[in-house]
């Protein structure tokens, strides 16, 4: 829609009938404060509204390990790998899958959530559910803390890879979480019935991802293949793999690496399709 | 010297989807792919076609014109927010759009918060609004409440502070829509000041929309005038102004008059709608009243009539409001003499809401319809503009009716 002449001395640029896609980055990094001034804000706001602050984004993991612990750990005595302490294990889980759960939430209502500055201002409309999934990383840090504390409490060892794995499952996470954030955030606008199928969604992968249960519990061949096009059960699988000393599923991580690059520029191209009309529709 | 701006033939198409609601839901579109295309109403609307104008750098220019004729969708196209159907627009300076003021404020935020947040949302940049804010908090007059939180603002500081903050945007190109005509006068006053700074001493191009003519006159120097989407007039802006309303008189016919037909009983033969001052008039202000003037014949003595009107949306059939001179007056309905007759029906400020209406005249008895008058048109605009503040096009009803609430707290 919009292409950047650089003449001489003043930039020039013309406003067009869309018909290109591209992926804009040249444009985002020029709106990489208000970028930064939107999740400030959301995260800002976010803590500002809630009587437990900061602390909230600790307690939520927390709180949901100990309720999976005594349901999975103790009442159905689940397995984990090694022996792992049951809390451990899940915890691993959580780290990852809240990313991708409250990045989902967050993303797929943030185009109508600010459907006020959409419709009266222009900027790369990637920005908001693109900040939106960074509140949800900001959430993971401070899950993150607590996470050191309990592998400290059970003194936990730690494979060194651990350095490496940390971060790809995070990235991993990520592409995911921005495909499908993205994808669903666009969707939301154009039709707005679509919102009450998010949380569903959300509540059905939680079981469709080894949050709760180890990869190697599924026995049915077809069934771990169907688990392999989830991109958060490579991503969980490889942070787990660090603590609870098992071998790395190389196939389940790589299958699960091309599925989220696939859902990121899947949900990017959609996005990108349908922006240009959002303040038509919103 | 090369035009800062140059609008290439611009067009906006929408499509209005008669069975549709005005956004999708999926429960539709589901529903839709197993029932057959052909009984889908769907129409294209031109909100512009074939715009077109220059401007050069340091020029004011006021776009004019009803509502509806395309002036806000002119200036969303123009600020990126939607694109363009057909045409092409050449820019050669950095645009800023102030659709509203203090686009994006948060309650939960301190007042020094928004100010960096509003200012990002319009553009400037993190040093620019540090470089700015003594000069942002001095001319909104609320450093007392820097770090209170928004929601404890009165609208009146909101404002202020909102208003502060876009006044010192520094782009090449400022597009400014309908964002003057807020507040009290005193605050009208400072921001019309801010305005005429800016245009004349500063020299920045601006592009003005607004209702408010006499404003428009003193900050614009070349106007547009929108019809239908398409360019009717364009020159000086005392020009434009000066057609725009010699055209919606003549288009609206301020006072309208029948020949007289002897044939019938009773005949409607004048029909005005007048504002506070008494004069005839096309469009008014929502915050003033106005009044109807019937002037009619009854040329044989008829028991049982009544004289009434209809007020309804222009363009819908359904009446939102129908009044009969009977309804507190039944001697009325009591046999009228012969003779001429003058009816007066005066409505108060904030009755109708934003938008064209149609009244409906009609000399009826309890059987017959001795005349009807169908085709008075009004239009009524908002000089106060506190709803478009708040981010919506106007009230969000037929009516604008306001009422006061008296809210108390207990624990």
């Amino acid at each position: 829609m919009i292409n950047f002449v650089f003449s001489t001395q003043i930039m020039e640029y013309e406003i067009r009938p869309a018909s290109k896609i591209s992926l804009g980055l040249k444009e985002l990094w020029e709106f990489r404060e208000l970028f930064y001034f939107f999740t400030w804000r959301d995260i800002k706001v976010k803590y500002k509204q809630t009587i437990l602050g900061i602390l909230w984004a600790i307690l939520q993991p927390f709180m949901l390990m100990l309720v999976f612990t005594m349901f999975f750990g103790q009442a159905l005595g689940v397995h984990t790998d090694n022996n792992t302490p049951y809390p451990i294990f899940v915890y691993s889980g959580l780290l990852l899958w809240n990313i991708f759960s409250s990045g989902l939430a967050n993303a797929s209502n943030s185009m109508v959530s600010n459907s006020g500055i959409i419709k009266k201002i222009y900027f790369p409309r990637l920005i908001i559910p693109m900040s939106a999934i960074l509140v949800a990383l900001f959430d993971f840090l401070m899950a993150l803390v607590v996470y050191i504390v309990i592998l400290i409490y059970y003194g936990q060892a730690v494979n060194p890879n651990i350095i490496i794995y940390l971060p790809l499952s995070i990235f991993i996470t990520i592409l995911a979480t921005f495909g499908l954030g993205t994808w669903l955030s666009a969707i939301n606008v154009k039709y707005r019935d679509f919102r009450y199928v998010i949380p569903f969604l959300i509540q059905i992968l939680l079981f469709l991802t080894p949050v709760i249960y180890p990869v190697s519990i599924i026995k049915f061949k077809w069934a771990q293949t169907i688990l392999m096009l989830n991109p958060m059960a490579g991503a969980i699988d490889l942070l787990r793999s660090s603590v609870t000393h098992s071998a790395v599923n190389l196939q389940l991580v790589m299958t699960s690496l091309c599925v989220s690059i696939l859902l990121f520029f899947a949900g990017l191209f959609y996005f990108r399709k349908t922006e240009y009309y959002f303040a038509d529709l919103s | 010297m090369k035009p800062i701006l140059e609008i290439k033939n611009i067009s906006k198409k929408f499509r209005i989807d008669h069975e549709l609601q005005p956004y999708l839901s999926l429960r539709d579109s589901v529903f839709s792919l197993f029932r057959r295309k052909n009984n889908h109403s769907t129409e294209d609307f031109w909100a512009l076609k074939n715009v077109s104008f220059d401007v050069h750098p340091g020029e004011s220019v006021g776009i004019i014109g009803k509502n509806g004729a395309g002036k806000s969708t002119l200036l969303k196209i123009l600020s990126k927010i939607t694109p363009p159907t057909e045409g092409k627009i050449l820019s050669r300076g950095r645009i800023a759009s102030l659709l509203e003021v203090g686009t994006g404020f948060h309650g939960e935020l301190s007042g020094r918060e928004n100010i960096f947040l509003n200012g990002s949302i319009l553009g400037m940049k993190r040093k620019e609004i540090q470089k700015k804010f003594d000069e942002i908090v001095d001319f909104s007059g609320v450093e007392k409440f820097l770090d209170t939180p928004l929601k404890h603002y009165s609208s009146g500081m909101q404002l202020r502070l909102a208003f502060a903050v876009a006044a010192f945007l520094e782009p090449e190109i400022l597009l400014i829509d309908e964002v003057l005509a807020v507040g009290d006068a005193e605050f009208q006053k400072k921001c019309l000041g801010k305005m005429e700074d800016v245009t004349k001493n500063e020299g920045r191009t601006v592009i003005f929309v607004s209702h408010n003519m006499t404003a428009m006159k003193t900050l614009c120097t070349r106007g547009v005038l929108l019809k239908n989407g398409s360019t009717a007039n364009s020159g000086t802006m005392e020009e434009v102004i000066d057609y725009y309303l010699r055209e919606s008189e003549k288009k609206h016919l301020v006072v309208n008059t029948f020949a007289e037909n002897k044939k019938k009983e009773a005949q409607i033969l004048k029909v005005s709608v007048i504002d506070e001052n008494g004069s005839p008039a096309g469009s008014f202000d929502l915050n003033k009243p106005f009044s109807l003037v019937i002037e009619y014949d009854i040329r044989e003595s008829i028991t049982g009539l009544s004289v009434s009107v209809a007020i309804a949306q222009a363009g819908e059939s359904q009446n939102i409001i129908t009044s009969n001179e009977a309804e507190l007056n039944p001697e009325t309905l009591k046999t009228r003499q012969t003779g001429h007759y003058k009816s007066l029906i005066k409505f108060p400020e904030k009755l109708l809401n934003v938008g064209s209406y149609r009244l409906r005249i009609g000399i009826t008895s309890h059987r017959t319809v001795y005349d009807v008058v169908d085709e008075i048109f009004i239009d009524i605009f908002d000089s106060v503009g506190i709803f478009q503040n708040l981010g919506y096009e106007k009230k969000n009803s037929i009516l604008s009716m306001q009422f006061n609430w008296d809210t108390t707290r207990s624990n």
